[in-house]
């Protein structure tokens, strides 16, 4: 699914990948965890494509097409899905055009026609039921007003709505109580397949209870340093990063 | 360095060249270039004026020849040489029009470039189209429908004619001839434009609109629109134009006048796209403007624009709140790109008890533009219990554009509640980089967050209207889309 090769990556003129490898097979949740700086989300910037940063060496295959050749939308297009850290407000456009544009953006790639009034309507109904997301949330403006916790289940509800075969999940559980980990992982689990894998950035242990990986890697310094099965959260978790 | 994100939008932006830029190829009838009384006789006698019109002409002449053209506005430009400007260009007549099968082909072409033929937009929308190609109009349609409900919707030189006392009775009143430098030279030279009254209590049943085109090279257009809501009427007035792309500016110098009796309802709308100049500014329209509305009590004026085109602008429609309990409304979108000028905003004077106006005006610049809104809310003494809410947002494309904001108020009522509310923000990257996540082209989102952005203005024009609306926005600032 996914295969990167000595990724190096700067912003500016700092260096924060430097070497990194990573294989994802289909089906497959990795959980990537690291302390602060070790450049966990300038992972998932640099691999959806976020122009702020600079790749210098290195090369990604993501199912076969050179990932680092395409555009941001070409990227999301292409089956590549990133859950924000921090989704941004668009005031004045409802989530509904929004997702009308992003749905139909993904259609015209695969050479479909723009999808049909109902249809879009029946699979906004059955992804917003899998995140609890209200029809209140969806006829407003994109984030806008939104609590934090909205904020990541309309993440959820759009990763839904454009089944991606790879989802990146940037920190989606920071700012999150328990009952909006819970309902965020039911969505994420709920979309588990043998055909679509995950990456999981997290800080805690905490969300790889709800979300169980399949592989747990330590990210510091730019590159892995460390990967083990889902025991190594633990881990991780009372020993800290030093021991590492 | 690499070009970012912004230089390629920046680019996108700027490097879109102007789509409606072409000329129809029409006989015109043209006076010599000058300005001085005999032109204004000329043009008087042309159009078979009665004597209380040509002295009216003549004094606005004498008025205006002892005026100075304003320099206030935070405009940068070349004064208009008025001695190099024909002020007369009227498509000959062939022979009388009593049907559209009988317009000139070259109209009907013109009109079917910009998406806008009369048949077409009286079969799918209903809408009486007044067109004026250069400063006479040559075809009007639906008059007889609304001729039923005693309507008068036609140019101003066939109510000149038509309705002398009616004409006698308003011109003026609203922008008097000293108002401006600009409204004085209209005054004086005015070759057509649209005359508009509704007659007591009638609603009028189909948005009017009227289309303008400046076509002549070298010709100044002085239009001059007067509409009259008698008591308790109600009427929707669209206007919209497109010009022809050109090398040397051109000048227009328009009035509008609107008077809003006790109990009436008036809605004007604007989309206004006229030839903004290359991207080092050469060429385009001078647009001059001076719009006004006078509500009497009870009564209601709403202005809403969007305006895309033009190389400098200058306009404020504004509403003199006269009658108690009566309301003013101003809704803007001003788009800015490359060298594009535009000094624009409101003013809304508060005389009667109780008066209200809102405003809101969403400023757009990219490019090197700069965009200012200039806006003036005053409360007069006895204007008990005035209420004003004011919103004016700026969104910069570029880092080479500027915003800017002059809102004045004047509060001479202690009872006055007046609030504004001003922002300016970058367009975002985060934003565009969020919808691109997502499988929406970079085109597209900026669209999106453009219109997003503008909702709350496209929101209150027409529905026929808001769909070009949003085309323009696309077009100035989307670079593909069109």
């Amino acid at each position: 699914m996914l295969k990167i090769k000595n990724l190096h990556a700067k912003a500016g003129e700092t260096e924060i990948l430097r070497g990194l490898n990573l294989e994802v097979g289909p089906g497959e949740v990795h959980a990537i965890m690291g302390p602060n700086g070790s450049g966990k989300s300038t992972l998932a910037s640099v691999l959806s494509g976020r122009e702020a940063y600079e790749v210098t060496d290195g090369f990604v295959d993501f199912d076969g097409v050179d990932l680092l050749d395409m555009d941001a939308s070409d990227r999301a297009r292409e089956g590549l899905f990133l859950a924000f850290q921090y989704p941004v407000e668009i005031p004045g456009v409802s989530n509904m055009n929004f997702m009308k544009a992003a749905v139909n953006g993904n259609r015209a790639h695969a050479g479909l026609d723009p999808i049909k009034g109902t249809d879009f309507l029946q699979k906004v109904k059955e992804c917003a039921s899998l995140v609890e997301l209200d029809g209140r949330l969806r006829d407003r403006s994109v984030n806008e007003g939104f609590s934090g916790g909205e904020k990541k289940r309309n993440e959820i509800f759009q990763m839904a709505m454009l089944q991606p075969k790879l989802a990146v999940l940037d920190e989606t559980d920071s700012g999150l109580d328990i009952d909006a980990l819970r309902v965020v992982s039911q969505g994420v689990n709920a979309m588990r397949s043998s055909d679509r894998s995950f990456i999981v950035i997290t800080h805690y242990q905490r969300l790889l209870d709800y979300i169980v990986p399949d592989f747990v890697h330590v990210l510091s310094g730019g590159k892995i340093v460390k990967t083990g099965g889902k025991e190594l959260a633990l881990e991780l978790e009372t020993k800290g990063y030093d021991w590492i | 360095m690499e070009p970012t994100e912004e230089d390629k939008l920046l680019n996108e932006v700027t490097g879109k060249s102007y789509e409606f830029g072409f000329t129809t190829d029409i006989d015109s009838d043209t006076i010599a270039p000058g300005l001085n009384e005999d032109v204004i006789r000329e043009i008087s006698a042309k159009k078979s004026e009665p004597e209380w019109l040509l002295e009216w002409r003549l004094n606005a002449f004498k008025v205006w020849s002892e005026m100075e053209e304003p320099e206030w506005a935070h405009l940068e430009y070349p004064k208009p040489d008025l001695q190099a400007i024909s002020y007369y260009s009227a498509p000959k007549k062939k022979k009388e029009i009593a049907s559209l099968d009988e317009v000139d082909p070259e109209l009907i072409k013109t009109m079917e470039k910009l998406g806008i033929s009369l048949e077409e937009q009286k079969r799918l929308s209903g809408v009486a189209v007044d067109f004026v190609m250069d400063s006479v109009s040559v075809a009007t349609s639906f008059k007889d429908k609304l001729a039923e409900l005693g309507i008068i919707f036609c140019s101003l030189s066939e109510a000149v004619q038509e309705h002398p006392e009616l004409v006698k009775n308003y011109i003026g009143t609203v922008v008097p001839q000293r108002d401006n430098y600009y409204a004085a030279l209209n005054s004086a030279v005015f070759t057509d434009g649209s005359f508009c009254y509704i007659p007591k209590g009638v609603r009028c049943p189909m948005e009017l609109s009227t289309y303008f085109r400046i076509n002549e090279a070298g010709t100044g257009q002085f239009e001059r629109t007067l509409l009259v809501a008698d008591e308790g009427s109600y009427v929707s007035y669209l206007e919209g134009c497109t010009a022809p792309q050109r090398d040397e500016n051109q000048l227009h110098a328009a009035v509008v006048e609107i008077v809003s009796l006790d109990d009436a309802e008036v809605k004007y709308s604007t989309v206004q796209n006229w030839y903004p100049g290359d991207e080092e500014g050469q060429g385009g329209v001078y647009n001059f403007v001076t719009k006004r509305g006078i509500c009497h009590k009870r009564s209601k004026i709403s202005w809403t624009q969007v305006e895309t085109g033009s190389a400098v602008t200058w306009k404020y429609p504004s509403c003199i709140l006269k009658g108690d309990d009566s309301i003013g409304e101003f809704f803007s979108v001003a788009v800015t790109n490359n060298m594009q000028q535009a000094d624009t905003g409101t003013k809304m004077i508060h005389l009667g008890k109780r008066t209200r106006s809102t405003i809101i005006s969403k400023g757009i610049s990219a490019g090197k533009s700069q965009n200012s809104y200039r806006g003036l809310v005053k409360i007069h003494p006895g204007a008990t219990n005035a209420r004003n809410f004011s919103v004016c947002d700026s969104l910069l494309m570029s880092d080479t554009c500027g915003a800017h904001t002059f809102p004045y108020i004047e509060a001479s009522n202690p009872t006055a509640q007046i609030e504004h509310e001003a922002t300016t923000s970058k367009i975002g990257e985060d934003q565009i980089f969020y919808c691109q996540q997502r499988g929406i082209d970079e085109e597209e989102a900026i669209g999106l967050i453009v219109k997003g952005y503008a909702k709350d203005v496209l929101n209150k024009l027409p529905m026929e209207f808001a769909v070009e609306a949003q085309k323009l926005l696309t077009i100035s600032l989307e670079g593909s889309v069109g």
